[in-house]
């Protein structure tokens, strides 16, 4: 776990109200850069609200929260960029993005963050091919000269387009879809629908790349496809991974670092192995009223 | 300000109206989430079935104060009872098959609705204005300051007087009956319902039913208050009572009649104070404008984004 | 046993009890509205006239109506309907792959043809009424087909950017200080000429220009409440045109605005109009074959740019949104700027259609731009199939076509007497035939969608999975 020693993103004191309800409570917690970092707790832990947060779709009631790239320092130039009212700083070594100044778009565009959702989301009614497509559409864009030099049919748009073609096809070798590009996304099975929708995410070139529930709905066979393609992602492309997952197997084998959440507020963070035998983590998982309960429910988790 | 009272009264009558017309909106789109475009229309043939009982009556009868009154309680009811069968066959033919399907089909259906209906009175009675003779034109003075004299006429004291009792019997239904608690359960999850017993497609009908027959009330007030009824006299009141619908917040019935009301007083200030020529122009812009800033409206439930 | 295909029974008794539900539902509906009839009488009383006749006879088609309807539908609940989606979708797409080429062809033609078959004298009824009327129609449908079919945002205002068009082409072509400067600066006559070539641009920016002030503040809105803001905006602007007299001429219009020349050759009589110049006898048809030609130029352009569009990111951006805006902005979409681009894009054609409009006419008056223009461009969209170009021409010709048609059928009066005018029940007609389409094909006549692009082998996505927006 790299969260001391190479951190990507920085969440300080991240606090989120509806209303009355206080759905994260002042969380803090470091993601190390080519970590697996996994946000788990129980239902209505607060876990994909933490996402929302991260990836602007909400705006935090309160909270900082820094991300890098390359290798600027964090802790000295995080203050100078809260003091200015910009979003971002680029410093020597690379830039800060402070992610709660950003609208949603900004945070993939710019901040390079991209995300899945716990309820898949693909475009249903176009291909596979061209959901990935979709998601480069931010350099297609610029090669199209805005549309213009498409339109007109300029010969680097043509080219810039093989390649974005080229990237898809990569991910969807990695992914295991190629023989699937041109059918409808929304004609796949379940497992591929997922397993598309983080091909689509990676396709954007993000640093950092939030899974919600990546594992949700798989059987054992592709859920150990997912942690192979996971790792794989973190190894050979440096990219950071935060997720949120209920199954423990897939959390407690991969992760490198573990954050519990319990009714909003964080109540562990550490390896999987510190998380694991930590008390409190234990009581707000299974419920600390009956110990041979307790040890039922470890024994079936595999805890 | 006495000026202001007397647009008071006439902007509450012209608002009973509204509201009465936004219920039917605001009912519909509560249970099966589409703009019943062809409400405005429903709302004008229940004015034309009112004008021909009137008349029908009168024709035989004469037009004494006693048969002139018997003549509109008659042709309220008939015009009510018509008016929902117009609404039911509206909903049985051109909703219910497409209900749950590609979303913009029931909208151009029902616009198609609309154009047919409006056509159609004015194939079956003729594009020319349809006058009544005025009826109930006694006043009641109220005050007289500075030679300006605040009147209530009877046709207003009755709009408001009908239009408050109508609403008190609707609001007991509603609320009240198992029949309101099975509309408010397909509001939520017609699926859910259908699997506890209720039957949906019934209620959706009821819905359609109480919806026509209230805007057979304001149709039959309409007239009254106006003495004139046209073929394409139903766009503009139906986009006014949308627009009521919405600014009281969709899908809410206290927020419809509270529109309908807003909608109606604005007009009338709007009318007397600054520009007669604008005052549609005045309406359509509250409606864009609490569409685009107050989407949830004054009593409706703000729509969270989930992601 | 199994193979044994049961034979349809048809309840005679519940067939009968039906029809007799629905005569008595129609006698309920149509008694009064239809039996009695509210005429001015002479000394301007209100008097009541009895149609039982005409009641009885439409209460009787309705009784019949049911009883067919009822037998077709209990004689084939016995089949089993083939379930070939697939392969009907490609279908779809081959037809729309061979038939947009084989309906441009026609249309190139068409003037061609009709001048040959009905002389000069009667072609230009059948070239204006018809085959510009329909251009116009498939143009506009052209141009919301970007907003509604690839973007997935309902605009039902947007007769608005056709007026926008239409009057900017008015106002700027008939405007006297803009004559006289460029009668000095390049010579007299050159604005009446050339006036429509300069604004047709100028009116496509202007409309532009509105769709984006107007698309902005109402692209946080979804699905309903956007058309009914869209609707409310289209009613502003009419009104407004309506009512600021000094302005726009209110009710009576702008009349007598410069007509298109013939790229600098005016459709006139004189020496130096178009028939003189090439040596022909002066006619009107030359300016409506003309015109016909231009809006099919207009049209064409709109087809070829928004079919180039849908393979181009931004294309590509629009579908998503219709998609999945959430997913769009989760991949740095910024969705504010690829809708209001559809927006423009979309506003634009309407402007220049709006202009041609303007200019064929030659007048206009707020009475053009109602609201029901909106509903009839969007109809054609619908029925067409969203986002299909073929769908939006057979469409157009199905519903403007066929409902100018009942102008041509005056024979009708021998069956039914002088006063009989089958106009009158066009626009029923166009009604029953907008509700009677959706029920058919809720989806539209074309569709499925072809993708943008593949990999191997292009494949069809059926219109079952094509999500139709949500703002």
């Amino acid at each position: 776990m790299r969260a001391k020693s190479d951190p990507i993103l920085k969440v300080e004191n991240l606090t989120m109200r509806f209303g009355g309800l206080v759905a994260v409570n002042d969380l803090s917690f470091v993601a190390g850069r080519g970590d697996i970092t996994a946000l788990i707790g129980p239902n209505g832990a607060g876990k994909t609200t933490v996402f929302n947060c991260i990836t602007g779709f909400y705006k935090p009631t309160t909270g900082r929260m820094a991300l890098r790239h390359g290798n600027i320092d964090i802790e000295a130039h995080v203050e100078t960029l809260t003091d200015t009212p910009r979003d971002s700083l680029k410093g020597e070594g690379g830039s800060l993005f402070l992610l709660e100044r950003m609208p949603d778009f900004e945070v993939s565009a710019r901040a390079k963050v991209a995300r899945t959702f716990q309820n898949i989301r693909l475009f249903s009614g176009m291909t596979v091919l061209e959901n990935l497509m979709v998601a480069q559409h931010n350099p297609l864009m610029v090669a199209s000269n805005w549309t213009l030099g498409g339109l007109i049919g300029l010969p680097g748009f043509k080219k810039r387009e093989n390649e974005a073609i080229e990237t898809a096809k990569y991910w969807l070798e990695k992914t295991k879809l190629i023989d699937r590009a041109d059918d409808p996304a929304g004609d796949l099975p379940y497992g591929d629908q997922r397993r598309l929708e983080i091909a689509r995410a990676l396709c954007t070139d993000p640093v950092l790349l939030c899974l919600d529930e990546p594992a949700a709905g798989l059987n054992p066979k592709e859920s150990a496809e997912l942690n192979a393609l996971l790792r794989s992602v973190c190894k050979d492309h440096g990219t950071s991974v935060l997720l949120i997952e209920h199954d423990m197997s897939v959390v407690m084998e991969i992760s490198d670092h573990v954050v519990v959440l319990d009714y909003g507020t964080k109540i562990s963070d550490g390896t999987p192995d510190e998380v694991k035998s930590d008390p409190r983590v234990i009581a707000a998982y299974l419920g600390a009223e009956d110990e041979a309960e307790v040890e039922k429910i470890e024994a079936e988790v595999g805890l | 300000m006495e000026v202001f009272v007397q647009q008071l009264i006439n902007g509450v009558t012209l608002g009973a109206v509204y509201g009465l017309i936004a219920i039917g909106y605001t009912m519909v789109f509560g249970i099966i989430g589409m703009v019943n475009f062809a409400h405005g229309d429903v709302f004008m043939i229940s004015a034309f079935i009112s004008l021909i009982v009137f008349m029908a009556i009168t024709a035989f009868a004469g037009m004494s104060g006693g048969v002139v009154f018997l003549a509109l309680l008659v042709a309220l009811i008939v015009s009510m009872v018509i008016t929902s069968l117009y609404s039911w066959t509206i909903e049985r033919i051109a909703y219910r098959k497409l209900r749950g399907s590609f979303r913009l089909a029931p909208l151009i259906s029902a616009i198609g609705m609309s154009i047919l209906l409006m056509n159609f009175v004015q194939v079956a009675q003729g594009a020319r204005n349809k006058p009544i003779p005025p009826v109930m034109r006694d006043t009641i003075n109220l005050f007289e300051r500075n030679g300006f004299q605040v009147a209530i006429s009877y046709k207003q004291v009755m709009i408001i007087a009908v239009t408050a009792i109508l609403l008190g019997i609707f609001w007991y239904v509603v609320q009240k009956t198992p029949l309101g608690r099975a509309q408010r359960a397909c509001e939520q999850d017609p699926k859910m319902a259908a699997l506890l017993g209720i039957n949906v497609d019934r209620t959706i009908s009821v819905t359609f039913i109480m919806g026509a027959a209230l805007a057979a009330v304001a149709g039959t007030m309409f007239l009254t208050y106006y003495g004139v009824v046209v073929f394409s006299d139903g766009f503009t009141p139906g986009v006014k009572a949308f627009t009521a619908a919405v600014l009281g917040g969709i899908g809410s019935l206290p927020g419809a009649v509270l529109g309908g009301l807003l909608i109606g007083l604005i007009e009338t200030f709007w009318s007397a104070y600054f520009s007669i020529d604008y005052k549609d122009v005045a309406a359509f812009s509250i409606l864009a404008i609490v569409l685009i800033f107050m989407p949830q409206g004054l009593l409706g439930k703000p729509e969270v984004e989930k992601v | 046993m199994m193979d044994a295909v049961e034979k349809p029974v048809v309840n005679w008794g519940i067939l009968f009890k039906d029809s007799v539900i629905a005569a008595i539902i129609a006698f309920g509906l149509f008694a009064l509205m239809l039996g009695l009839k509210t005429d001015q009488a002479l000394n301007n009383q209100m008097v009541l006239v009895g149609r039982p006749g005409l009641l009885a006879a439409v209460v009787g088609l309705v009784f019949v109506a049911r009883l067919m309807t009822g037998y077709w539908q209990a004689s084939r609940a016995g089949r089993i309907a083939p379930a070939k989606k697939t392969s009907s979708s490609a279908m779809m797409l081959k037809i729309e792959k061979f038939g947009l080429p084989v309906a441009v062809g026609f249309l190139v033609a068409y003037p061609i043809f009709v001048l040959a078959t009905a002389g000069p004298q009667g072609a230009i009824k059948w070239i204006d009424n018809f085959g510009i009327q329909i251009l116009i129609y498939i143009m506009l449908g052209w141009g919301l087909n970007i907003v509604v079919g690839l973007a997935g945002l309902l605009d039902l205002g947007y007769v608005a950017f056709y007026a926008v068009g239409a009057y900017s082409y008015a106002l700027l072509a008939s405007s006297e200080p803009i004559k006289e400067f460029m009668a000095q600066l390049i010579g007299e006559g050159f604005w009446q000429v050339w006036a429509f070539w300069i604004c047709l641009p100028v009116a496509g920016i202007l409309a532009a220009f509105w769709g984006v002030l107007l698309g902005f503040p109402v692209l946080r809105l979804r699905g309903d409440y956007l058309a009914i803001v869209t609707l409310a905006f289209g009613e502003i602007i009419r009104l407004v045109l309506i009512n600021w007299v000094d302005f726009s001429n209110g009710y009576a219009g702008i009349s007598s605005i410069p007509r298109p020349s013939f790229f600098g050759t005016p459709f006139t009589a004189g020496e130096d109009g178009f028939a003189a110049k090439f040596g022909l006898e002066f006619s009107p048809i030359y300016r409506t074959i003309f015109l016909f030609y231009v809006i099919l130029a207009l049209a064409l352009v709109t087809a070829a740019v928004s079919m180039r569009l849908r393979r181009l990111p931004v294309g590509r951006a629009w579908e998503a949104l219709r998609e999945d805006e959430i997913a769009c902005r989760s991949l740095g979409i910024n969705t504010v700027n690829t809708k209001l681009t559809a927006f423009a894009i979309g506003a634009m054609f309407g402007g220049f259609a709006g202009a041609f409009f303007a200019a064929r006419q030659g007048f206009i008056s707020p009475e053009s731009f109602v609201f029901l223009e909106s509903a009839q461009i969007l109809a054609i969209v619908v029925l067409g199939g969203m986002g299909s170009l073929l769908g939006v021409v057979i469409a157009s010709i199905l519903l403007v076509g066929g409902v100018e048609v009942l102008r041509e059928l005056d024979f009708l009066k021998l069956y039914f007497g002088d006063g009989f005018d089958p106009a009158q029940y066009r626009m029923l007609i166009f009604g029953i035939c907008m509700v009677l389409m959706m029920l058919w094909k809720p989806r539209g006549l074309i569709s499925a969608r072809e993708p943008t692009v593949f990999l191997k082998e292009k494949k069809v996505v059926s219109s079952d999975l094509v999500k139709e927006g949500h703002g």
